[in-house]
């Protein structure tokens, strides 16, 4: 057990996998960086932010595969390889680049399994970034997991730490299923205490890092610990919130929500994506549907306005859920009842 | 080269399978018993027989919406795929892919593809895998002259000469795009566009199988070699619409007529075969009586066979969930 970053616990997820499993291999824009041009450096980049380096180094050409800008012909490799024996990780650097690739996503690997009557299996995993907070505007900020997880075929992993990062890229390598692993680009220096060996974290099993008795705190990814931290000022208010991080939204743990909202009785989600048809909803309708005389007082969701991502810093701050805004959602919960709020 | 007489046997078996499986579904789709869509293969048989004579089942192909033809060349089930084609349990696909998704992974067969281009990228892949593993094997994309104009392939060539990959894409120009000539549609040529990715291209006649037959064997040789991708161009015509029921009001008068009269692959082959003295029209006709009976049970099978289970909806979405 040592202090590892966000970055580094991928890092060694993707290389204790790769020792462990040969036909675990790497492919993407840029993943080692240096081919071809004048012959500098090998391996030079790493990923765009580093966090394949060094893997080229220990696995050698045949299992760290750099393409062309070309997402389309190697996340359709990735599916192809995927269903004839192979273990790709195939990295999308940012999930906004799915625009040029969905097809092969939505039309060819989510769907192979099923169209092919249960004869196929597609282990892949489609790495990528997401998320605002970073200057990078709206073709490079967006959190397009609800995109993913509307598509039948597809697993969704949202870590929210350095150590779930690390177990459930584990387990996304080890499952036989399509997987969407996204990483929120404003987390890789993040540290935390990771394992050192290696482990898995089960997919569709919730986690609970906070506990309490007055309010129920859905948060995704990064807004995890944004919840976190207005749970623990509140608590220092006399309010004590249960802050549930659901992992992975497809599978997604629906009992440990309901199971919470019966206790608290009230309930914020926290979703850093576009608030149409968004994971807030998906909650918000199960909660309604199955937790609605459970109930204190209205859902309410912590989730940006239906614009694309700003550039300018003020104005993405303005976007962006924040701790802030979470205590604000609890107070109003606790504050009022159900039919004043509404 | 000369051919085995086994292998003159079995391909001529393959093609006229091909035609007949094709030629019934006609005539049964009219009937409004099969459900859906689909697309016929008749007319471009050789191409599909030509090819997948040189691969075993350790190659991978992967096919079209027009995807019949390559699926019985690759050695899928014939009452299998006309169970499939009826949405019947018995399919090889249970009844959950239909006519678009015919796919037979222990075959070899990557699947048919609804999506225009959707299978040269998963046959970088596929190649991919032949490359890592080292089993020898190649991977072959068969497309249209209508996906040929799809970004998903320019990026797949340029992919698989990047990475030097066993593949073989095979480009089946029949004319038609839908409903819109290729002469319209494709701007330059095929040729290159394989020499603007550095690959060297090859074409035939594909209503020849004989050439289709040795062009594709120096393809495949090239590409299993490790010498890289290689684009190999079948000039094609195909004999009934995009879809069934569609009219080809698009075509001149008699232009079907006339390719059925003077390209019919299987018509050729027969007059090579006999007046070369390499088999007996007899050996033929027993082909064809065998074929005539198997695609007649298969029909009547289909028809026969069980509508899925309800309980098949929810399966194998996922392996696990």
């Amino acid at each position: 057990m040592s202090k590892k970053s966000f970055r580094q616990a991928i890092n060694e997820a993707l290389r204790q996998e790769m020792r462990r499993d040969p036909r675990v291999i790497l492919m993407g824009e840029d993943v080692a960086g240096g081919r071809g041009g004048t012959s500098g450096v090998q391996d030079a980049w790493g990923g765009v932010l580093g966090v394949t380096k060094g893997l080229l180094t220990e696995f050698g050409e045949e299992r760290v595969w750099d393409t062309p800008i070309s997402e389309a012909s190697y996340i359709g490799a990735a599916a192809g390889a995927a269903a004839t024996g192979l273990r790709p990780v195939a990295e999308l650097m940012f999930v906004d680049f799915i625009g040029s690739c969905l097809d092969q996503v939505l039309n060819q690997a989510a769907k192979f399994r099923y169209m092919f009557g249960g004869k196929a299996r597609t282990p892949m995993v489609i790495r990528a970034m997401y998320g605002a907070g970073f200057n990078a505007a709206a073709q490079h900020s967006q959190s397009l997991y609800p995109l993913f997880t509307h598509i039948p075929g597809l697993k969704v992993v949202i870590p929210s730490s350095p150590y779930e990062a690390k177990g459930l890229l584990i387990e996304a390598i080890r499952d036989d299923d399509p997987v969407i692993f996204l990483e929120n680009k404003v987390m890789y220096d993040d540290e935390e205490d990771v394992p050192d060996e290696s482990y898995t974290i089960p997919f569709g099993e919730a986690n609970l890092t906070r506990e309490g008795e007055d309010v129920t705190i859905v948060a995704i990814g990064r807004m995890v610990g944004m919840a976190n931290e207005a749970a623990d000022r509140l608590e220092k208010q006399g309010i004590t919130c249960t802050v549930i991080d659901p992992r992975t939204t497809s599978p997604f743990d629906e009992d440990t929500i309901l199971e919470c909202v019966e206790e608290t009785g009230r309930l914020i989600v926290v979703d850093e994506s576009s608030p149409r048809c968004n994971m807030a909803c998906d909650i918000s309708a199960l909660v309604a549907e199955r937790a609605f005389g459970a109930l204190k007082a209205p859902i309410l969701r912590v989730v940006p306005p239906h614009t694309p991502v700003p550039f300018s810093t003020p104005l993405e701050k303005l976007y962006m859920p924040s701790a802030d805004k979470i205590e604000a959602a609890v107070k109003t919960v606790m504050k009022q009842h159900a039919r004043e709020v509404a | 080269m000369q051919i085995a007489r086994e292998t003159l046997l079995q391909s001529y078996r393959a093609m006229r399978t091909i035609r007949v499986f094709e030629e019934r579904l006609h005539v049964e789709f009219a009937t409004g018993e099969i459900p859906g869509f689909v697309h016929l293969y008749c007319g471009e048989e050789a191409s599909a027989v030509g090819v997948c004579a040189h691969l075993n089942d350790n190659d991978t192909i992967a096919s079209t919406h027009r995807g019949h033809g390559h699926c019985i060349a690759k050695g899928v089930d014939v009452g299998g795929m006309m169970a499939e084609i009826y949405g019947r349990q018995t399919g090889v696909c249970r009844g959950k892919g239909g006519s678009m998704h015919i796919a037979d992974l222990s075959k070899g067969m990557l699947g048919a593809n609804g999506i225009v281009g959707g299978g040269p990228p998963l046959i970088c892949g596929a190649a991919l895998s032949h490359k890592v593993l080292k089993d020898n094997g190649v991977a072959i994309a068969f497309y249209g002259d209508g996906a040929s104009n799809e970004g998903f392939t320019l990026e797949s060539l340029n992919l698989a000469s990047v990475w030097q990959l066993p593949a073989v894409f095979v480009v089946e120009d029949n004319g038609y795009g839908e409903a819109t000539g290729a002469s319209y549609a494709c701007a330059g040529t095929q040729k290159d566009r394989a020499a603007g990715f550095g690959m060297p291209y090859m074409e035939c006649d594909g209503t020849d199988f004989f050439a289709v037959h040795e062009t594709a064997r120096e393809a495949i040789d090239h590409a299993r070699s490790g010498k890289g991708p290689v684009m190999l161009h079948v000039h094609l015509s195909r004999w009934y619409g995009h879809f069934e029921g569609d009219s080809m009001t698009y075509r001149k008068a008699g232009e079907v007529a006339a390719e059925k009269e003077n390209r019919d692959c299987l018509k050729h082959f027969r007059d090579r075969v006999t007046s070369a003295g390499l088999l007996d029209a007899s050996a033929l006709d027993d082909i064809d009586s065998a074929v005539n009976d198997e695609i007649e049970s298969a029909v009547i099978a289909a028809k026969a066979a069980p509508w899925p289970e309800d309980a098949a909806l929810m399966a194998d979405v996922y392996v696990k969930y």
